[in-house]
Parts: C-alpha cells; sequence; structure tokens
C-alpha cells in the first residue's frame, strides 16, 4: 500500500528554535489520523510546512508518491492537499452559495471565465447545492457569509475544503469555538465524509479525536513523541504525563 | 566634491527629522498618513511668520515649531485621526490626502504660492574648514542637532518604559489595556511626537529645502523613499536612507541634472522590488 | 411580457436565480443610458462637459475594476490615462488619423505597462503598493518632461489631427461628434465590464479581495489572477486618456500629474466603489461639483476636493450610491411596515 501523505525528516528552524524536529510520518488512503500535542508543540508549525506557508529547513514532503516540498500553496491543493483554518477563512461579503460555486470552478479551471454570468453555470450551481444540502446549510444559502451562525460558518470552511474533492483534508480544530448546542452538527459531518478520503485531524480536544481518529501522532517540542494506534496512546501514561504539563521524560 | 557631500549629508539629516515621526506612525501604529509633510509645513510657515514678520530669533523658531506642530498633531489626532486606526489603508489614504489638500490650498490662501526666504542669523552663517573641508556653518549646525536627536530616538524607543508600552500597545491594543496601558493616550502622545519631528524637520529645512505651499506634496514622495528604503523595523535604517537619499540627490542634481529626480524614483521602485522590507530592515523571522 | 418580467426579476428561490439578479440589467440603468443618448439633442450647448464626464466616468471606472473588485489601491493610476493620452496624441500627430485604431493601439501600449508593473505592484502590503504605483506614475511623468522634443514637455504635444471616426463622422468644434464617440466607447467598456464582474472571474476577484489567504487554499493562484485584471484595467485607463487626447486633439504633462490619480480616486469613493455605476455617478457629481466650486474659488479648488475627500471617509463607507442604497432599504422598510399595519 502506498502512503498518500508522507514526510521525510522533515525539519523546520527559526533562526536558533527548532519548531519541527526530524518528523517522518507516512499516511494511508482513507487514513483517519490525528495529530495532537500540548501547545508550542509545534502543530502549528507542521501543519505550515504541510500546507507550503513555511518552507521546511530540511526533508521531504511526498503527496501520493511525488514531491510538492517546494509546491507553493495553491499548488498543493491542485495536487489534493486541501485544508481548514482554526480561525475562519471565509468571504465574509459573498454568501455559501458563491463561495462553494467559486471553489468548485477554481477545481474545474473555470474560475477565469469572464463572460457568461455565473447564474447561468448550471452546473456549478447544482454541485454546489448539492454540497449545501450534504451539510446542512441550505437554508442560509443566500445569506452574507458574515451574517450567518459561527457554527454554520465552521460547516461552510470544512464545506469549501470539500469542494475541491481532496485526497487528503486537513482538519485544524474543526469544532473550535462552536457553542455546544451546534457541536453535534460539525460532528456528523466529519463522521460522514467519504471513506476515500485521508484524514489528518489537528486537534486539543480528546473526545473529539478518540471518536474520529483511528491513529495518532503525538508532537512533544517540534518532534514526534509517540504515534500509533488510538488505543494504544490513551492507554499510555507518559502521553497522560505531557497533558499533564509535567516534566517532560526522555525517551 | 567633499562639500557636496557634506551637504548631501545635511540634507540628508533634514529628511531624516522629517521622515523619522512617518517612520514611528507607519511602521509602529500601521497607520499611513501622507499628511505629514502638512505638519513640516505648518513648523516651516511657523518660523517664516515668526521670524519674518514679528524678528523672533531662529533658535527659538527651533523649539517652536517642534511645539506648535505637536499640539497641531495632538489636536487632530484626538479629533479626527483616531477614528481612523480601526479603518482600512484606502481610508487612511483618503484621508490624508484629503487633509494634504486642504492644507495646501489653506497656506496658498494665507501665504501666496511664492517660496518664502528666511535669513539665518549671522552666528549660522559663513563657512568654516573642519578636516581640510569647507563647510557651512549651518550644515554643521543641522548634523549635530539631527544626529543627538537620531540617538536620544533610538534610546527613548529602546530603553524607556514609555517605548516598551508604544510596543505593547502595537503589538496587542486589547492585551495592553488589560495591562492597564492608556492606549490612546499613548498613540496621541507618539503622534504629537512625530508631527513634532516632521514641524522640527520643517524649521530646520525651510533654508536647505525651500518652503513653498506644495511642499507636503513635492516631499511625501521623500518621505516614502525614506521609509520604504530603510524599512521601518529600526531607526537606523530610515537614518541611513535619509543620508544616502541626500547624498544622491544633491549629488544628482550637481552632476547630472538634466535626470532630475528621476534617480530617486528609480531607487525607490528597484528597492521595494528586490527588498520589500527595506535595503536595512530585517525581515520578520517568524 | 411575463418572460420579460423574470428576465428583470429572475425567481430568487432558485440558487441560479439568487446567482443571476445582480447580472441582470434593471430598468433604472437602460433609462440611464436612453437619457445620455438624449442629452445629444436635449443639452446639445453643454457637449463638451458631458464628453468630459463620460471620459472621466471610463477613468473612474478602470480605477473600480482593481480597486473596488480587486482590492488593489494604487496611487498612481494617472500614470496608464497619461500614458494613454501620450500615445494617442502622438500617434494622431505623427500619421496615424484615424481615431479607433489610435484608441486600440492606446489601449493596448497602457495594458502592456500594466501587465510589466502589475508585477511590481502585486508584491507588497498595501503600503507597498501605494509606493510603488506613485513611482511608477512619477517616473512616467518625469520621462514625459525629459523628453519634451517628442511629447512637447511642458508646453504640451500639439499638431494631433484626427480623421473621421469609423471614416463617417467628422469631429465638429462644438464637441457633438466627441461626446458621441466617447459616450459609445464608455457604453461598450461599461457593459464588457458588468459582464466580467457578473462572470466566475468577478466573483473570484471579490474572493481574492475578501481574503486571499482562503483563495489560495482554494487553489487559487492569488496574484497571477489579479495580473489580469490589473492589465485590464490599466487599458481601461489608457483608452480613456487616448479619448481626451482625440476630442480635446491636445495632450500635456497634466495628464501625468498627482492629482489625476488622486482626482480619479475621489470620483470613485464620491460615487461609490466596487459597483460600477458609482464610476459614473461619481464623474457626474465631481463634475457639477467642479463647475459649482470653481466658479466660486477658481484658485483653491483643491480645498474643497480635500474636504470632500475627509468628509467621505469621515461619514462612512459608500459614496453617493451607499447614500441611495441606505435610503431606498430605510423607505421600502417604511412602506414594509405601513402595509402590515
Amino acid at each position: 500500500m502506498t502512503a498518500v501523505l508522507e514526510t521525510q525528516s522533515l525539519c523546520k528552524a527559526f533562526g536558533g528554535l527548532i519548531a519541527t524536529n526530524d518528523v517522518s510520518f507516512s499516511l494511508p488512503a482513507g487514513a483517519r489520523h490525528a495529530l495532537i500535542g500540548p501547545n508550542g508543540a509545534g502543530k502549528t508549525t507542521l501543519v505550515n510546512l504541510l500546507t507550503g506557508v513555511l518552507q521546511p529547513t530540511s526533508g521531504r514532503i511526498l503527496l501520493q508518491g511525488r514531491d510538492i516540498t517546494g509546491l507553493p500553496s495553491h499548488k498543493r491543493v491542485k495536487r489534493g492537499l486541501a485544508r481548514t483554518f482554526q480561525i475562519n477563512q471565509l468571504f465574509a461579503d459573498l454568501t455559501p452559495l458563491q463561495t462553494l460555486v467559486l471553489a468548485i470552478a477554481e477545481r474545474e479551471d473555470a474560475a477565469t471565465g469572464w463572460w457568461r454570468p455565473v447564474g447561468l453555470r448550471r452546473d456549478l450551481i447544482d454541485e454546489a447545492e448539492a454540497l449545501l444540502l450534504q451539510l446542512g446549510l441550505i437554508d442560509v444559502r443566500d445569506q452574507r457569509t458574515a451574517t450567518i451562525a459561527y457554527g454554520k460558518q465552521r460547516l461552510l470552511e470544512i464545506a469549501v475544503a470539500l469542494a475541491g474533492k481532496p485526497a487528503v483534508l486537513l482538519l485544524d480544530e474543526p469544532a473550535a469555538g462552536v457553542p455546544e448546542t451546534e457541536r453535534h452538527q460539525i460532528l456528523d459531518v466529519i463522521a460522514q465524509l467519504p471513506a476515500s478520503v485521508t484524514l489528518v485531524l489537528i486537534e486539543h480536544d480528546m473526545q473529539l479525536v478518540f471518536r474520529f481518529a483511528r491513529t495518532i501522532s503525538v508532537l512533544v517540542n517540534g518532534g514526534l513523541f509517540m504515534e500509533g494506534p488510538a488505543a494504544d496512546i490513551a492507554r499510555d501514561p507518559r502521553v497522560k504525563k505531557v497533558y499533564l504539563g509535567e516534566e517532560l521524560v526522555d525517551v | 566634491m567633499l562639500t557636496i557631500l557634506s551637504d548631501g549629508i545635511a540634507y540628508g539629516m533634514v529628511l531624516f527629522v522629517l521622515a523619522c515621526g512617518l517612520s514611528v506612525t507607519l511602521g509602529l501604529m500601521n497607520f499611513i498618513n501622507l499628511a505629514h509633510g502638512a505638519f513640516a509645513m505648518a513648523g516651516g510657515y511657523l518660523t517664516v511668520v515668526l521670524m519674518n514678520r514679528f524678528g523672533v530669533s531662529f533658535f527659538l523658531c527651533i523649539p517652536a515649531g517642534f511645539l506648535v506642530s505637536a499640539a497641531l498633531g495632538a489636536l487632530l489626532e484626538r479629533t479626527l485621526y483616531a477614528r481612523l486606526y480601526a479603518k482600512s489603508h484606502l481610508d487612511q489614504v483618503l484621508f490624508s490626502i484629503g487633509l494634504v489638500f486642504m492644507a495646501v490650498s489653506a497656506i496658498d490662501y494665507f501665504m501666496g504660492a511664492q517660496q518664502q526666504l528666511i535669513t539665518l542669523p549671522p552666528s549660522l552663517q559663513g563657512r568654516v574648514t573642519v578636516l581640510g573641508v569647507s563647510i557651512g556653518v549651518y550644515r554643521l549646525f543641522v548634523i549635530a542637532i539631527c544626529l543627538v536627536l537620531a540617538i536620544a530616538l533610538q534610546l527613548i524607543l529602546s530603553r524607556t518604559r514609555f517605548g516598551s508600552q508604544l510596543r505593547a500597545a502595537v503589538d496587542d491594543a486589547r492585551v495592553a489595556r488589560g495591562l492597564g496601558i492608556n492606549v490612546s493616550l499613548i498613540f496621541t502622545f507618539t503622534f504629537a511626537f512625530g508631527s513634532g519631528l516632521a514641524g522640527l524637520g520643517g524649521v530646520l529645512g525651510a533654508e536647505i529645502l525651500g518652503m513653498d505651499p506644495t511642499f507636503p506634496l513635492k516631499f511625501m514622495i521623500y518621505f516614502l523613499v525614506v521609509i520604504s528604503v530603510g524599512g521601518t523595523t529600526t531607526l537606523t535604517g530610515p537614518l541611513l536612507a535619509s543620508i544616502l537619499l541626500g547624498i544622491a540627490d544633491v549629488a544628482g542634481k550637481y552632476y547630472v541634472p538634466t535626470v532630475g529626480s528621476f534617480i530617486i524614483y528609480t531607487i525607490m521602485v528597484v528597492v521595494l522590488i528586490l527588498r520589500p522590507q527595506g535595503l536595512f530592515g530585517r525581515a520578520h523571522a517568524r | 411580457m411575463s418572460a420579460l418580467l423574470t428576465y428583470f426579476r429572475p425567481d430568487t428561490r432558485t440558487a441560479s436565480g439568487a446567482l443571476l439578479a445582480p447580472a441582470r440589467w434593471q430598468p433604472l440603468e437602460i433609462l440611464f443610458w436612453l437619457f445620455a443618448v438624449s442629452l445629444f439633442w436635449l443639452a446639445p450647448s453643454k457637449v463638451l462637459l458631458l464628453n468630459e464626464i463620460a471620459i472621466l466616468a471610463l477613468f473612474a471606472l478602470s480605477l473600480d475594476l482593481i480597486l473596488g473588485y480587486a482590492g488593489i489601491v494604487s496611487l498612481g493610476h494617472g500614470a496608464f490615462f497619461g500614458l494613454g493620452a501620450y500615445v494617442a496624441g502622438l500617434l494622431g500627430k505623427h500619421g496615424l488619423h484615424d481615431p479607433v485604431a489610435g484608441l486600440l493601439i492606446s489601449g493596448g501600449v497602457a495594458a502592456l505597462l500594466g501587465f510589466v508593473t502589475s508585477f511590481l505592484v502585486l508584491r507588497g502590503s498595501d503600503l507597498t503598493k501605494l509606493m510603488v504605483t506613485l513611482g511608477v506614475a512619477l517616473i512616467l511623468r518625469e520621462l514625459a518632461n525629459k523628453f519634451s522634443t517628442i511629447t512637447g514637455g511642458a508646453d504640451g504635444l500639439t499638431g494631433v489631427t484626427m480623421g473621421p471616426v469609423l471614416g463617417l463622422f467628422e469631429f465638429d468644434i462644438f464637441g457633438k461628434t466627441a461626446y458621441a464617440y466617447s459616450l459609445a466607447v464608455l457604453f461598450i467598456l461599461f457593459y464588457i465590464a458588468r459582464r466580467l464582474v457578473n462572470s466566475p472571474y468577478g466573483l473570484l476577484l471579490r474572493a481574492i479581495k475578501g481574503n486571499s489567504l482562503r483563495a489560495g487554499a482554494m487553489g487559487v493562484p492569488t496574484s497571477l489572477r489579479l495580473v489580469i485584471i490589473y492589465t485590464i484595467a490599466a487599458g481601461y485607463a489608457g483608452i480613456a486618456g487616448a479619448l481626451l487626447a482625440q476630442t480635446s486633439q491636445f495632450v500635456s504633462l497634466d495628464v501625468l500629474d498627482f492629482h489625476r490619480s488622486a482626482d480619479v480616486l475621489l470620483v470613485l469613493v464620491l460615487g461609490g466603489s466596487g459597483q460600477l455605476w458609482g464610476a459614473v455617478v461619481g464623474a457626474i457629481a465631481f463634475k457639477i461639483m467642479y463647475d459649482f466650486l470653481a466658479a466660486i474659488t477658481p484658485q483653491y479648488w483643491q480645498f474643497w476636493v480635500g474636504l470632500v475627500l475627509v468628509l467621505i471617509v469621515l461619514l462612512g463607507k459608500g459614496g453617493i450610491l451607499g447614500f441611495y442604497g441606505a435610503g431606498r432599504d430605510w423607505l421600502a422598510n417604511r412602506l414594509g411596515k405601513g402595509g402590515v399595519r
């Protein structure tokens, strides 16, 4: 089985500070993987390296067997690596419908069409509507994104990523800040993601992690502290120690 | 040749005093104030009026220019500018260009369109020879004042409590407020201080740069060049950039007058392309 | 009849209807163009002024494409206007007297400059953009000033002669042909711009303006996409400049002045940016204001420009169209409440 997403000895240093230290992992197609670690463990840096916001000091990143280390963010997306943001990054002035039509148009390389009105692109609109329906966003279809409920905005974050039909989806704290009453919607959506999509969950919330993740990597001080099946990690006393903020034991 | 160099340095030093206030509001407070030159013009015209109409000594005009421009800055900050910090850069640009236009027309209306001249006190006229180079006394005077200012500013920003409070207020206004820092007062004070420096530059520059109503527009580009070449992360950057610009401009006008301001605009664009963070600025490490 | 009604008011309950609604021409818009044409006969003594308004509207329209839709701030948009004017003037002076061909070439040259400089402009922050656009405009002005043997320098470029438009309509001293010509060009380019902003690409521009990080995370090569609109807008501005040169048969250094770039910003924010019509409404309001204020205080006209800029910023966004929209909503609200009662 070939890996869908793989990193080889990934390192990132900011001056003297090593934020990512020799991280190597490999995920098969359809994986449900969680990336956890205490604050300052280097989760954000790792996500930025994977998505191309930062360039690694050394090491390689492979997507579906091809080296993407030097590619800019937007080209990685085209190769099938999508992400959601921990803090909503949406188009405040567009409606959810417009947002998704655009995301689909970009995937189909139709976003530079400059003559036919958007409203006549049935192909794009139908797919966008289906996605809105699937994620429970149909009732806010034509509202300005800035005005819709926070939980719905979190769903739209996921919808935009899904519109690109990614092979790998990085979910960065998908339920962060969502009120308890709207939380189940997001969990349901994650549960119903197609099995073919490789899921990488970056999370703090252990309840969410153990519900979805089959495998887990624990990141501490920029390096991989431990990885393995979710059940093993849950039982490991050293992980508990890390999370309780005690002195780290050398491995 | 060395005279051109010293003239260029003096010219550059004045540019530094004019621009460093902008470097603080723009670099630290992230506010695009294209009307900075209007405060300099206020200082310059104040000197002209005080000296030519009331016979006030030039030496008194120096602190007066600073204080009046600072007061003007504080007034405008409290009444108008404070509302614009949260607005878009476009709004800030439109607003400050509007102010420039109003200032230019107002000065034209009250003072006329001609260039204003001042006569320096006798003690600042004439030339001295330093290390075999003949330098105008006034040029030397300006260089000395500006050097002292540059050092004092650097110390204020890096060593004093005010400096660290300012940096905290800029970094995260909310957290700074939580720490009991009076953010809006700090901003007002900083803005007033920057405007005062502009006014001071206007006093010192009245003789070297010339004062006419189009001053804020004419020198807007110079300030921007200083900031863009020097970067806004330190004060040494703008200082070096000002001196370079001063020398390049004086030498350019002397040796290749036909090329005119062309060199300066080109330098600015080239630097912005090659090093967007400025020639002497450091890239933000993060 | 009902087909016509569904054209103007598509069913917004359907997704495609909701997307189509803003793309449809409204009766008021059609009336406006008919009115503009009728002025040719209704106000023949004002055609010179109307010609200037049409040119200014086109110039502001070009700025709206980059500022209002793509969020690119520019302090030097006049560079393209001035370049277009000089190219058209020089063509007219040195043998190419056909206006339409001259217009296309001028627009093309300006677009080329826009394309080349876009790579410099689109790199940095707002501040870098401001400085680079300003720098480019200043360099161009210096060039025009220095090469006075070609451009006529401070005296201006004279001896521009224009043949008849399309080989049929000679320019007359009253400016009737000039107005008809400028209005036709404005209409065609307005129509194209209107198609563009309602297309997927128009949506994409608004998305990049709104959040370029998210656009990039959707796979959009944002800078590359902005290059296209910057080039188009430069071409538009060049055509506006060319219209001025051709209809006045004279070009002076004034076309590259900083105040051109500042004035066009004022025109756009006065009308309301990001909705195309703001450019037209702003141009009309600006010219009327100019005529009125310049009559009172010709020398200090800039003071009023400055005051209006300051007031627009302080009073909030939207310009005239913003006020119009807010007023209309308020009225609809009042009437709606009345109906329920």
